[in-house]
């Protein structure tokens, strides 16, 4: 019997990630079985127990600081597969059970299915597609083999495209088909890389790998594949042609999913590869690139925020800035140097905060149009004294976008910020404060009409419930302006481990 | 040159003919296709990769097999997804080029689906 070395052993409370992805998995399957409104029944049932999972395995990796670690079939890499939580793991676990519990009960009124009718199909297939949006983020974020990360990815991507087409009207067709055309480029480009990864080590175990790991061109070649891959499928600039149509498109529960989450995943597996697999390659260029396709995001992705007509075409352009500031964790967090901690904690506080508040914005979104029957922004005026709940959830969403206290946003880009002026980057200071006034104007560009004078008339009063789901988003945004450093401390387990090796 | 590099080549060809139809091609078929020539590339590059393991003392490393038929399943699942779209948009509008961003028919006209 070979003595498995200590990076490898399974830990107590290990079998909970198992637990994490089985919940949601079992929810697809019942809900496939009993169909009909037994599917809605099946996940708005199941969220309170992923909930609960979610938070258990954060609360066992912060009483032992150390990660949480399960072989499956007790086989420990490389001949077997191992799971495993570590901070960011757990807190992107518990954002996603929030955010999707949050969206499953906003989306009962859109996706009940009718009276008098057994099945229905939009609502079958929105229920059954949400749980398996919450089963492959699940993967991802425990994911501790690269090939098994491949097909989670996979599985993330099948979920999420038929998200955007449920209505079945032809512009959402075009924007799925546009939207997996992007994701399969990024899927079979990551394969590549896996092969050419497995072939230079002989394992894809990211522990394994980043022991190994030495600056071979078979490396860099692999790494530049994954990469791009990835980047496709977080619609980083310039490979973000997709995003707005499907965010905008998709019903807005399925947005707030797709822009909160779905594209965190691909971007999570991002920071795996470069933190947790490469950090012994010496990176510095290729740092300083993503770096500036992030920098080019959010200036670009901004300024067109500013020119939307339309409310939700607006929010699903900020996801595009939004997602360049996340790019910065990779010059800000890498090396041996004292500021990347703040680097670090700010790219992760920014993942979170836009999770929360982009949830909250589209949630909000979809209530005003469907409340006003439309989402022309320059037809608001007094829409603002109509909704007040709905418009102060946009405002507090916004407040994060833009980086003002008290929120996430500001948290994570006052980190950021304080990583770049302390490692003499000042490139990227000057993007984020760019970026801040460029956010300031387009949550303007929503509340000032709103705000106006206006007689405005509703179809229909939004449902009390709904709006309270999205402002509390807003307020979990909001809330973790206020994260004390333990917090930050807690995003560090794990990750001691991998940058030692540099 | 061995059958190893020969392998090695006709999968970097692949992947590269796939690449370059993926990009060029406006059809969504077309792309189909060729997303299948790129991930056939791929799979080769695994092929050779269990081949390597030889040298470790395996006759034949299984687990780069188990990986192309995990990725052959992925591949076709993807393929038939994309199928089903196309399908679908043109049933709806009688047109599957995503160069346009508008569709060709207008709401409520139900004349233009054949």
């Amino acid at each position: 019997m070979i003595e498995t070395p200590p990076a490898l052993a399974a830990t107590a409370g290990g079998s909970l990630l198992v637990l994490a992805i089985l919940a949601p998995v079992a929810g697809i399957l019942l809900s496939f079985a009993l169909g009909g409104r037994f599917a809605e029944r099946v996940a708005l049932g199941l969220t309170p127990i992923g909930l609960a999972i979610a938070f258990a395995i954060a609360a066992l990796v912060w009483r032992s600081g150390a990660p949480l670690v399960y072989n499956v079939a007790g086989l420990p890499p490389p001949l077997g597969i191992a799971l495993r939580a570590d901070g960011i793991s757990c807190v992107m676990l518990a954002a996603a059970a929030l955010v999707i519990a949050a969206a499953a009960f906003y989306a009962r009124a859109n996706f009940a299915t009718p009276k008098g009718v057994m099945e229905a199909r939009a609502p079958l297939a929105f229920w059954i597609l949400v749980q398996a949006v919450w089963a492959a983020l699940t993967i991802l974020f425990v994911g501790g083999d690269l090939f098994n990360l491949y097909v989670a990815l996979e599985l993330l991507t099948f979920a999420a495209v038929p998200l955007v087409c449920l209505s079945g009207k032809p512009e959402t067709l075009v924007a799925a088909l546009r939207y997996l055309m992007f994701a399969l480029f990024g899927s079979v480009f990551y394969l590549l890389g896996a092969a050419l990864l497995y072939g230079a080590y002989g394992t894809l175990d990211i522990v394994l790998l980043a022991e190994r790991m030495r600056a071979l061109p078979a490396v860099w070649l692999a790494a530049g594949l994954m990469t791009a891959g990835l980047l496709a499928k977080t619609a980083l600039f310039p490979l973000h042609l997709w995003l707005p149509p499907a965010h905008a498109n998709a019903p807005a529960a399925a947005s707030a999913v797709l822009s909160g989450l779905v594209v965190k995943g691909s971007f999570f597996l991002t920071v795996r590869l470069w933190f947790y697999v490469l950090p012994a390659l010496p990176g510095g260029a290729a740092e300083a690139v993503l770096g500036t396709l992030g920098s080019a995001a959010v200036l670009f992705g901004s300024v067109l925020a500013l020119r939307q007509e339309r409310l939700k075409l607006l929010i699903a352009y900020s996801t595009l800035a939004q997602i360049g500031y996340l790019f910065l964790i990779f010059p800000l967090a890498s090396g041996a140097h004292p500021w990347v901690a703040d680097g670090w904690s700010g790219g992760i506080m920014q993942t979170l905060s836009h999770a929360f508040a982009k949830a909250a914005m589209f949630m909000s979104a979809g209530l005003l149009a469907e409340s006003l029957g439309h989402d022309r922004i320059a037809e608001f005026a007094g829409a603002g004294r109509a909704m007040p709940a709905t418009f102060f959830a946009l405002g507090l969403g916004g407040l994060s976008l833009m980086g003002l206290p008290p929120s996430g946003g500001f948290a994570a880009k006052w980190l950021l910020l304080r990583a770049s002026v302390a490692a003499g980057q000042w490139s990227w200071a000057i993007v984020m404060l760019a970026g801040g006034l460029l956010a300031a104007g387009y949550v303007y560009r929503i509340l000032a009409p709103a705000l106006s004078a206006g007689a405005i008339v509703l179809e229909a009063p939004p449902q009390r419930s709904r709006e309270a789901i999205a402002l509390a988003l807003a307020i979990v945004a909001a809330a973790l302006g206020f994260a004390p450093q333990s917090f930050f401390d807690f995003l560090e387990v794990g990750r001691a481990a991998a940058t030692a090796l540099r | 040159m061995s059958a190893s590099t020969l392998a090695g080549l006709v999968g970097a060809a692949l992947v590269g003919l796939g690449l370059y139809g993926f990009i060029v091609s406006p059809q969504p078929l077309r792309k189909i296709l060729a997303f299948n020539l790129i991930g056939n590339g791929a799979f080769l590059v695994f092929g050779i990769v269990a081949r390597k393991g030889a040298a470790a003392g395996f006759p034949f490393d299984p687990v780069p097999q188990a990986m192309v038929i995990t990725g052959i399943v992925v591949a076709f699942a993807a393929s038939a997804l994309a199928a089903a779209l196309i399908l679908r948009l043109q049933e709806e509008t009688g047109n599957v080029l995503l160069d346009s961003d508008a569709p060709a028919k207008p709401p409520g006209d139900e004349a233009g689906a054949s």
